[in-house]
Parts: structure tokens; C-alpha cells; sequence
């Protein structure tokens, strides 16, 4: 594929990491103390939630030399670079650190640390028990739009490898204070409308993001990710959920103002995003109602809703 | 044609040079006059505008390169819209600079206009292209800080919005590489004072808050060595 993709496939990568983990149901409440040397409790912990605990992730600076550490490093560079690093899979511009920011190490970006002991998991999205493998291959599928890696495939085992080096000192099997996006009793006061958030766009998002929301690119690469289109993530990726993407935009959105967004602002304008036209859902069976029956019966999708005239998720969308 | 500017006349020593003062104040009063000279931009950076504003060569150079010592930046190259968005904002107060606001109020919207045009479309200066012959350790704290960010304090690496490299991206967010580290230090201490407040989002305002003046320096020497070439891509 092209060249362009490597910050929209490093947020889709993001979105599909721990976007698409809001779908299950097994978040894990806090159970025994974990070793007081790999977590913290304090400022840094979420008042609501007392019993989960934060995490600090290591160092950059102490990934290993050596073998390890190459695997270690290979990963992050995928991660910040997917277009660049993992061409062969990537069917857009994204990367996966554009919505999985800082690398993947950014508490409430959905940072990979948070994501890696929740592993294997049983996920509605498709049925069954997922090893972290397979979730890293549904972000290939779905946020970067491209084709499915092996699991033993360089790039598979790269990612895995920087993910579990990420996690290292974590308890398994316990949600941490910052994993996912935060999304626990964050609901819009009104509901989610798409005027309300072509404004906040406007006034919050064009800046970087363009009025068309195809981003900004220099040298063909991007520097801004699209946020819709044909080089963003597609109908079957996590961020495409109202939830999803207004609690990442709330935390996140504008980038270095995380938190500034009214929660009503944050919805109406994760509703107006997703109520663009994207790439088609790659399990799209040939009837859109059906798909949509099967795969996005859920009022946080928009996928087979009629938004301003349009049936979203119709053709001319294409896999 | 050269119309020097009144203001930058220097002392005669004779009533000849007058008269020829006196000729060359009635030839810039015609040129100003003029529809076709009032947005002469080229003019303008050579000799002022005859109306207050000094020739921009004088501080930008001949070549809109900047003056690296004096911090003056460069402007060739810059986006048009970005360079004459700074020139409405010194006019208006939102960016301060004693010699920059005194300049922008003397010239005309068209002529602002026509400058940031100009500049815009001037090629960049060969001697800030090449890259620095000591470029900054790529793991110092100016290249993570440019590179990486500090999110820990909600601060993005400066190359995700200026850009790789610090090349610049769009009408907002201008080049950075090619710059002075002396400009760029100072700009960052602006936005801390809030004596720059021109910024969108105020984010330049919020980032520039939680730098230290070790941080400044730093990541403006890192740009400052930075080649003006574009590879794409950014975290």
C-alpha cells in the first residue's frame, strides 16, 4: 500500500488495541495487591475506581540490548510508523499511535501496558477466546483496514514482544487504573447530534484534522491522521463506536488539551466523525441491514443508520 | 527608483543631498500614491513603504534568510498565510515585538498581504538547507522532548504538530527547522509571558507553561540544527 498511512494506522492500531477490548465484558475488578515496586497507588489513581491501580510503564531507555531488544524495538517502530514498518498488512495511512498516543504508553489512550495481561479473552466482537495475538490481528483487520498478519509473523511477534515488555510488573488478568479509554459513566447529558458536533469540530478539530477530515500531510506522509474516508479506519474498527471514540476524544482531543472538552461537545463530535463515510466493514455479507443486524446492533454505531440523508455504511463504500 | 525611507535618512552634509532627499520624498509620495507601488512588495523589503515601515531586508535579510544572531527568523519559504497572520497579529497586539508592531501598523492589509506572498515564495536561503555540522545527540533532552513529547505533562512532541523535523505544517503550524535557536527560544519564552498570545487553541500558551529554561534551550537547539528536508510521518 501506499506510504501515506503511518499516523491514521497508528491510531486505528490504537483504537483496535484497547477500543475494541470496551466491547468485552471481561474487565477484571482489582483482586489481591500487586507488588508494590511495579504499581502505584495515590495522585495518580482514579477516586471512583479506589480499587483498580496505576501503572508505570518502563522507561524506553531500559529496553534491552541485544536480540530482545531488537524484537522490543521493531515493535515500537510499527507501532509509531505502521505504514512505514508493516506495509504488507496496512490498507491505509493510520498508525497505531494515533489513537494509542505516546507509543502506546499513554494512560486512558488505550496504552498497550493495560492491554497486554487482559489476554486471552472472551470477546463478543467475535465469539470467542482471543489470545493477544488475534486482538493485535483485528486492529490490522479493522483500524488499519489491511489484511491479517500470522500470529508467527515478524510483525505479530514484534508487537506482541514491545506490548509485553510495556507490561512487565503488571498483574494479568486485572483492569488497571488508565487502561481502555474511560469510558465507566461517561454518557452524553443530551443525546449525541451531529450539528452541535459539526460545530465543536469546527472550532476544536479543523485545525489539525482539516474541515475534510482527511488530516494533513507533508511529504506524502501523514501528519495529521484522516479522521473518515478512504485512509481511515473502517466500519468494523472500535473507534467507529460512539463510546469508544467520545471517551478518547475527551481524554485525548485536542491533542495536549485532553480534558478540556465539555462531555456533551466530546459526543456531538465523536457522533459527527463517525457519521462519515469509511472504508466498508470487511465481514459486510452483501446486505447492509443484515450486517448491521449481525455485527452492529448497538446504538453506539452508526453503520446502517440514515445520518443527513445518507445511509451510512452503503455503497459506494468499498472493502 | 530607490525611494529611501525618511525615517532611516541619514544626516546630510549638504544642500545638494537635500534637494535630492526632497526629489526622492516626492518620488516615494508618487510611488505611494500609486495603486500599482502600494503593494510592491519587493520594494517594500528593499526600501519600506514610505510610511513608516522599515525595509523588512534590513532585519530579514536579502535573501529572507533571518539574522541567526539577532534572532530576527527567517521568512522565506514560510506559509503565506501563516506569515501574514503574525503581521495582522503584531498590528493588533496579540504578538509583541516593538519593531515588528511599529512595521506592521505601517503597512496596509494589502500590503501585509503582498509581503507574506512574497515570502512565501521565496526559495529557502542554500546555507540554512544543509544540516548543522554538530547536530544534537539524537537521545538528548532536546530531541526527546522535539521527538517524543512529555506526556506525563500533556506535552505531544513538537514534531506532531510542526511536523517531522520540524519542517512546518499548513497555515498554523509554521517550520521550526531553519529558524534560529535564538528566535526559537524566544518565541517559547513569549508564549510563557503571554507577550505571544496569537496562538490557536492557546496551545502553544498551555504547552510552553510546564517548559523548563533548560527545556528551551535544549529543544531549540535541536531545531535549530535540523535540516529543512521532509521524510513524512510523525508519532
Amino acid at each position: 500500500m501506499n506510504k501515506m498511512p503511518a499516523l491514521l494506522c497508528a491510531v486505528i492500531a490504537l483504537y483496535a488495541l484497547n477500543g475494541c477490548s470496551g466491547r468485552t465484558t471481561s474487565s477484571v475488578a482489582s483482586g489481591s495487591p500487586a507488588p508494590a515496586s511495579t504499581l502505584t497507588s495515590g495522585a495518580a489513581a482514579n477516586p471512583v475506581a479506589g480499587v483498580q491501580r496505576a501503572f508505570t510503564p518502563p522507561s524506553e531507555a531500559e529496553i534491552p540490548s541485544g536480540p530482545l531488544g531488537d524484537t522490543i524495538r521493531e515493535g515500537r517502530d510499527i507501532f509509531v510508523d505502521t505504514p512505514a514498518h508493516a506495509s504488507a498488512y496496512v490498507g491505509n495511512t493510520l498508525s497505531c499511535s494515533n489513537c494509542h498516543l505516546d507509543a502506546g504508553r499513554l494512560a486512558n489512550s488505550a496504552p498497550l501496558w493495560g492491554a497486554y495481561g487482559m489476554y486471552p479473552q472472551f470477546r463478543k466482537k467475535n465469539g470467542h477466546v482471543n489470545t493477544f495475538g488475534e486482538r493485535l490481528q483485528g486492529c490490522f483487520r479493522f483500524s488499519m483496514n489491511g489484511k491479517v498478519p500470522p500470529l508467527d509473523s515478524a510483525e505479530i511477534v514484534a508487537l506482541e514482544t514491545y506490548s509485553w515488555w510495556m507490561a512487565k510488573g503488571a498483574p494479568v488478568g486485572v483492569k488497571l487504573n488508565g487502561a481502555g479509554y474511560p469510558k465507566q459513566g461517561f454518557k452524553p447529558p443530551q443525546p449525541p447530534d451531529y450539528a452541535r458536533g459539526e460545530k465543536v469540530y469546527a472550532a476544536n478539530c479543523a485545525l489539525c484534522h482539516g474541515a475534510d477530515g482527511q488530516g494533513q500531510q507533508v511529504a506524502g506522509r501523514n501528519v495529521f491522521p484522516p479522521l473518515w474516508g478512504p485512509q481511515s479506519f473502517n466500519w468494523g474498527a472500535g473507534m467507529h463506536e460512539l463510546d469508544n471514540a467520545a471517551a478518547f476524544i475527551k481524554a485525548n482531543m485536542p491533542l495536549s488539551r485532553g480534558g478540556t472538552l465539555t462531555d456533551q461537545d466530546a459526543w456531538d463530535v465523536a457522533m459527527f466523525m463517525n457519521a462519515h463515510e469509511r472504508p466498508q466493514d470487511p465481514r459486510y455479507t452483501g446486505n447492509l441491514a443484515e450486517t448491521r443486524a449481525k455485527y452492529h446492533d448497538d446504538r453506539n454505531s452508526l453503520y446502517g443508520t440514515e445520518v443527513n440523508g445518507h445511509l451510512l455504511g452503503s455503497p459506494p463504500a468499498k472493502q | 527608483m530607490a525611494c529611501p525611507d525618511q525615517s532611516h535618512a541619514k544626516p546630510r552634509p549638504d544642500r545638494g543631498w537635500l534637494t535630492r532627499g526632497v526629489g526622492f520624498t516626492v518620488c516615494c509620495l508618487w510611488l505611494a500614491a500609486s495603486p500599482a507601488s502600494a503593494t510592491d512588495a519587493l520594494t517594500i523589503t528593499n526600501q519600506g513603504n514610505g510610511k513608516g515601515a522599515a525595509p523588512c531586508m534590513a532585519c530579514h535579510g536579502a535573501d529572507g534568510g533571518g539574522m541567526a544572531g539577532a534572532g530576527n527568523p527567517r521568512l522565506a519559504g514560510l506559509n503565506a498565510a501563516y506569515l501574514q497572520k503574525q503581521l495582522d497579529d503584531f498590528a493588533g497586539g496579540t504578538r509583541a515585538s516593538p519593531m515588528m508592531q511599529a512595521t506592521a501598523k505601517a503597512l496596509s492589509e494589502d500590503e501585509r498581504q503582498a509581503l507574506a506572498a512574497y515570502y512565501s515564495k521565496q526559495p529557502i536561503p542554500p546555507l540554512l538547507a544543509k544540516p548543522s555540522e554538530s547536530p544534537p545527540a539524537a537521545d538528548g533532552a532536546g530531541a526527546v522532548l522535539a521527538t517524543r513529547g512529555r506526556w506525563s505533562q500533556q506535552v505531544p512532541a513538537c514534531v506532531q504538530c510542526h511536523g517531522p523535523g520540524g519542517v512546518g505544517v499548513g497555515e498554523h503550524f509554521p517550520p521550526l527547522a531553519g529558524q534560529s535557536a535564538t528566535y526559537i527560544e524566544a518565541q517559547l519564552r513569549a508564549w510563557q509571558r503571554g507577550t505571544r498570545h496569537n496562538d490557536p487553541l492557546q496551545l502553544m500558551q498551555h504547552l510552553s507553561a510546564v517548559l523548563s529554561e533548560q527545556d528551551i534551550q535544549a529543544v531549540a537547539e535541536w531545531f535549530a540544527a535540523q535540516p529543512l528536508t521532509a521524510k513524512g510521518a510523525t508519532p
